[in-house]
């Protein structure tokens, strides 16, 4: 595909901020924009997914650029949700779903043989669409999980990425004087937030949001968006999400499927007002789907 | 919508129908839940009304504590079928947690699911097998088998090593203590195995994926996510696998060796409440001693219905968005 020659990876994440802090190209949102910077995190080679022999996900080249919001739209059941969960091997616990084709992190394919799908997830991790923190659990435990899961227990360095990641989820002021509280005691958008600091305590490269609002009021919804727009700084988002005007406000690139084919990709600006594709054209002008 | 449906269902209901039909419903419901606490509380009254003249001559206390149990002398203390009771249902509970625990989530999380099938039925088999059945294999296969690989091995080895021991684990029988408490745990677990099931496959799947999107193995899922959520269904499993325990009466008294005499002992006969009404009811013509065992009865009662309230109880604190969250 056209984009595919101008493209690098970073060998180094600290590399990759520094030439991201030099870019800006958010003007002209055309593929002339400067090549050098764009940043591949992640790629998608020839990606089909499988439901038993039915395909919902049919042969999907995309690529996800660094500490960037990437945003699935498309009509319900044109696969969004199906492709968000091959790239972090969701479909492993699917019975009868199958996944051919590469998704490349950092240039290596993460469903390559040797691959273990436990660090897979462990750098792209997931944020689902109604919160599910662990609701027997302590809102430190919640966030802890994952560093404990990876075997740290010193109590030092556990409270420090507590800290951290609620604080890069904007809720450590709310909840800083109840850590130990159960969960279930945070409002919705509370708890999705919760559950955006327990996904970035483990300190994943990518991190995919399924619908993330959609289970929020109006304020839920709002706080999330904000801190998306924040967390782009340190770390890839690929979201999927319903709300045209989401997309607008907080994603820098968007991709259209339809059908489990993905029709169009390219910059959010671009996607929105002039779209290649008469399909995408069709379905942000409101017109189907 | 077409004409033909539309036209049934803007009929008019006829108004008796309208006015009365959820006060006759809800009449007839109220009146058949209504019988069955009836029912329960008549019973107890009954037994109330025919242990009473035993209550009353030992006190409700001091026939709880009373040790000694002679129907000739008309003297009558419950305590050691109670002792027997507690010691049996705690002890089988406590040997038959975790294994059926570990069933259920083999069943429910590990086993491939013809294995699974394979589980499950084994498993609703053995809770289905009488329990006079189970009675006589342990009195023809369990039983001796016991005594000659475990309760006599044991007990020549306690004699010369360790002859500490040897008080703790009295003469030798088959029919004891120990193998009362062993078939019975054998005989909750498939409750304890059922209800842990349940519970964990209402175990939302966003749980699971939240384990498994931070890099869970299979086993971190499952401590993770699915015990925890689970914890309130397999508690109140336990303790109605418990109450089971308490009331079971055939098994444990074909095999418990019915003996009352106080300090029970692992390797000899002991006793239980329900043991003791079965063994003793058709001899009890005393008027005593028919009422001391009709007590045995109400306390009996009183305790299963404990057991049950408490189940409830823990089953609302434990679960998820009950009183311990
Ligand atoms: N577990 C499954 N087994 C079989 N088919 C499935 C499964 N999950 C999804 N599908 C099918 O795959 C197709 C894509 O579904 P998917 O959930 O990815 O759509 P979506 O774009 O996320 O829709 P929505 O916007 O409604 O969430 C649908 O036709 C759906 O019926
Ligand atoms: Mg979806």
């Amino acid at each position: 595909m056209h984009y595919a020659q101008t493209e690098v990876y970073a060998e180094d994440p600290k590399e990759q901020v520094l030439h991201l802090e030099r870019k800006e190209d958010d003007s002209a949102g055309e593929e002339s924009a400067s090549a050098a910077d764009r940043i591949l995190r992640m790629e998608t080679q020839n990606l089909s997914v499988y439901y038993q022999e039915v395909r919902g996900v049919d042969r999907v080249d995309m690529p996800v650029y660094a500490d960037r919001v990437t945003a699935l739209i498309g009509p319900s059941g044109c696969g969004k949700t199906t492709f968000l969960r091959s790239l972090n091997r969701m479909h492993d616990l699917t019975k009868g779903a199958r996944v051919t084709g590469k998704a490349l992190l950092d240039g290596k394919d993460i469903y390559a043989p040797g691959q273990d799908p436990i660090l897979v997830r462990r750098k792209i991790g997931m944020v689902f669409q109604k919160p599910n923190p662990f609701p027997t659990m302590s809102i430190y435990d919640n966030v802890s999980s994952g560093l404990r899961l990876a075997g740290i227990r010193k109590r030092s360095i556990l409270d420090e990425a507590v800290e951290y990641s609620l604080t890069h989820a904007a809720l450590w002021n709310e909840v800083k004087d109840r850590l130990k509280s159960h969960a279930f005691s945070l409002s919705g958008g509370q708890q999705q937030r919760l559950c955006i600091a327990r996904a970035l305590a483990v300190e994943p490269e990518v991190i995919l949001m399924d619908e993330p609002t959609s289970s929020l009021d109006p304020k839920g919804t709002a706080s999330i968006e904000e801190l998306i727009t924040m967390l782009k700084e340190e770390v890839t988002i690929i979201m999927v999400t319903h709300n045209m005007h989401q997309a607008m406000r907080i994603s820098d690139y968007t991709a259209f499927f339809y059908l489990g084919s993905l029709i169009e990709f390219g910059r959010t600006k671009q996607i929105f007002t002039h779209p290649r594709e008469e399909k995408t054209e069709e379905y942000v002008g409101g017109q189907f789907g | 919508m077409n004409k033909g449906t539309r036209g049934y269902s803007r009929r008019r209901v006829s108004p008796i129908y309208r006015s009365w039909g959820d006060f006759i419903f809800s009449t007839i419901l109220l009146m058949l839940g209504a019988s069955i606490i009836f029912l329960a509380i008549a019973m107890a009254w009954v037994l109330w009304r025919e242990g009473s003249p035993s209550i009353r001559r030992h006190g409700f206390f001091g026939f709880l504590m009373g040790s000694t149990w002679d129907p000739v002398g008309g003297v009558h203390g419950a305590r050691p079928f109670i002792t027997g009771t507690l010691i049996t249902s705690f002890s089988s509970l406590l040997i038959a947690f975790i294994p059926a625990v570990s069933a259920a989530v083999i069943s429910a999380e590990y086993a491939p699911s013809w294995l699974a099938r394979i589980i499950d039925t084994l498993i609703d088999l053995l809770a289905a097998i009488p329990s006079v059945v189970i009675g006589i294999w342990g009195i023809f296969v369990f039983a001796p088998f016991m005594r000659d690989r475990i309760y006599l091995p044991l007990s020549f080895w306690a004699a010369d090593h360790a002859p500490r021991l040897l008080p703790a684990l009295g003469n030798p029988v088959s029919y004891n203590l120990t193998t009362a408490v062993i078939v019975l745990s054998f005989m909750i677990i498939p409750y304890i195995t059922a209800l842990t099931r349940d519970a964990i496959h209402l175990v939302p799947k966003d749980q699971r994926e939240a384990a498994w999107a931070l890099g869970a193995t299979r086993w971190e899922v499952i401590r993770l996510a699915v015990l925890p959520y689970a914890r309130g269904g397999i508690a109140a499993g336990a303790v109605l696998s418990l109450a089971r325990a308490v009331g079971e009466t055939m098994a444990v008294a074909m095999l418990i060796g019915n003996a009352n005499n106080l300090p029970f002992r692992l390797f000899q006969p002991a006793t239980t409440m329900p043991a003791v009404i079965v063994n003793e009811f058709r001899e009890a013509v005393e008027q005593m001693h028919y009422a001391s065992l009709m007590a045995v009865g109400l306390y009996l009662f009183i305790i299963a219905f404990i057991v049950n309230l408490a189940a409830a109880s823990i089953q609302k604190r434990l679960s998820v968005g009950g009183r311990m969250l």
